[in-house]
């Protein structure tokens, strides 16, 4: 079995000590929940977009450290950014957690974000790195929904 | 079995067994704590089933054939052993499902509704798996009626003062868990059903948790349904048994219709087989039911009394170990439990637990274990569960207190 601490680090621990943008977020202009019902794992996401930039994130919820931190180092990365830029996170953070993207040589903007990859070594927890991201795209979706009408 | 208690259980012997616990897994010893999710196989079973399927078998209940009848023969061996396992009166009395879950869902769609109608109550426990809830409210649903709730302490144990309030003229069946699958609880099911039956209601005791742990007589505890999985008992999955109370039986309709179960069928009318054949349309699982009779025969052989006598004191062990955490909190103190440990760790999520545990070769379940109403109850979003079974021993325990506290270290 591999060393936890390969993705226990001390960075995913202190992010789920201490959640960045861990609260409520009123008024915003996107929002989604996110369930992952195997585990119990449960995250509301409110989002502000304004001028095509997502100005300000913050989610709230109970899950696991590795759903918590991913939320954490989520909003901390994600704030600031544009939709385009965003979108491309989600795509290739599923992608690095999947296996088909390897941040040490492939070109990503991930950052730092590149240390949950091994939580591809443990498929059961997959889902809970995952999360955030999901709920985020779904947040965004609804922003496209919207932005189209 | 009584003659077999002089001796403690051989673990040693009894774990070689067992090809998983001799063999590495990722190359590390196997430390299996998690018995109440499903028993592992012992080779004797394996053995058997494997025997079934490569020489005797053929479909059962069909043809006129040796081989048939052969097939036919072992397959109803097998529900005779599970008689006497839980001391039926009757193999007639014991109906093969695919399991616990199947076997209340066909309560619930047979005696249910024909019982259950709009106003009329349905009496659970607060301590029930999903599995005994759901089916449930599908019916309520179904037919207008009400699921009421018998509530429990912070010990996780049943509050019975007020159960004779709760069994109303409007209570049609009561369900109740046998031992919890989350809090390890044994509930006292014979005083309920005694005093269930004082007002003229029947009661289902899911026994998923219950026969693996405690014998079972169901006589003795006058149940009208008992319900069981064989793979928690070490047998295969796919297949389960309920008993049920011989005049239920009989006024029950059928449920699934099909094959088997017919005495004749014209376009006009088809007439049905009596119990349990009326309950067991198409081809059963032949192999597994089997492998439940084969595994079975292996518990017996251990000597009940032997095994519990083991797990009990594994049990206290691992209570004794665990308590001495600091930041742990067993959930779950009943004073009556079977050997199922659920905890929680200040500040650290059960499903972190779970995968660093998982990391040193130490299986045990994470989550809410189908059981989301207990834990709200608790005020937990979920546990770490660690079960023990008849083939654990001391030294995994203490294996177990080492991987928390390397839990607690990494999120120091």
């Amino acid at each position: 079995m591999s060393d936890p601490r390969e993705l226990y680090q001390q960075v995913i621990i202190e992010h789920n000590k201490k959640p960045r943008n861990y609260g409520d977020l009123e008024p915003c202009t996107h929002h989604a929940h996110g369930l992952n019902p195997l585990c119990g794992d449960d995250i509301v996401l409110k989002v502000v977009v304004a001028d095509g930039v997502v100005q300000d994130l913050r989610f709230l919820g109970e899950g696991c450290a590795i759903s918590k931190a991913s939320s954490s180092l989520m909003t901390v990365n994600v704030k600031g950014k544009s939709l385009a830029e965003a979108e491309l996170m989600v795509e290739q953070f599923r992608a690095m957690i999947r296996g088909t993207l390897d941040t040490a040589v492939q070109p990503n903007v991930l950052g730092r974000l590149s240390l949950f990859q091994n939580v591809k070594n443990l498929p059961s927890r997959v889902k809970c790195a995952v999360l955030p991201w999901a709920t985020l795209h779904s947040a965004l979706h609804g922003l496209e929904t919207v932005s189209t009408e | 079995m009584t003659t077999q208690t002089a001796l403690p259980l051989d673990v040693a012997q009894v774990r070689r067994d067992f090809p998983a616990l001799c063999t590495p897994f990722h190359g590390q010893p196997l430390i299996y704590l998690d018995s109440a999710v499903s028993g592992l196989t012992p080779r004797p079973v394996v053995e058997r089933v494997s025997h079934y399927q490569s020489f005797e078998h053929t479909n059962v209940h069909r043809g006129v054939s040796t081989l048939s009848q052969e097939a036919t023969d072992r397959f109803e061996e097998a529900r005779e052993k599970v008689r006497a396992f839980i001391n039926a009166p009757s193999s007639t009395q014991i109906v093969w499902t695919r399991g616990t879950t199947e076997s209340i869902n066909l309560v619930a769609q047979t005696f249910g509704r024909q019982q259950v109608h709009a106003g009329d109550e349905i009496l659970l426990s607060a301590m029930e798996h999903h599995s005994n809830i759901v089916p449930w409210q599908l019916l309520a649903e179904e037919k207008g009626a009400r699921i009421r709730v018998i509530p429990m302490n912070d010990a996780g144990e049943l509050i019975l003062d007020g159960l004779e309030q709760l069994l109303t003229p409007r209570t049609r069946i009561l369900g109740v868990t046998h031992v919890s699958n989350v809090l390890g609880t044994i509930n006292p099911v014979k005083e309920i059903i005694r005093r269930a039956h004082a007002q003229g209601v029947p009661v289902l005791v899911d026994g998923a948790q219950g026969v693996p742990h405690l014998p079972v007589d169901v006589t003795d505890l006058d149940a009208d349904f008992y319900a069981f999985s064989g793979h928690k008992l070490s047998g295969p999955t796919g297949i389960g048994v309920l008993y049920g109370r011989r005049e239920l039986l009989e006024a029950m309709p059928p449920w699934q219709g099909g094959g088997s179960m017919i005495l004749s069928v014209t376009w006009e009318k088809t007439t049905f087989c009596p119990p349990p054949t009326k309950f067991e349309a198409g081809t059963p699982a032949i192999a597994q039911a089997i492998g439940l009779g084969s595994a079975i025969d292996y518990l017996l052989g251990l000597g009940l009394d032997r095994v519990g006598a083991h797990e009990h004191a594994l049990l206290a062990y691992a209570t004794e170990r665990l308590q001495g955490i600091p930041g742990l909190r067993i959930i779950g103190q009943a004073k009556a439990k079977a050997s199922v440990l659920s905890f929680v760790l200040d500040g650290i999520h059960p499903h972190d637990i779970g995968s660093i545990l998982d990391s040193e070769g130490i299986v045990v379940r994470a989550g809410h274990h189908c059981a989301q109403p207990v834990m709200q109850r608790l005020g937990i979003p979920a546990t770490t569960r660690a079960s023990f079974s008849y083939f654990n021993t001391r030294e995994e325990i203490d294996a177990l207190v080492s991987g928390i506290l390397k839990v607690q270290e990494i999120f120091k």
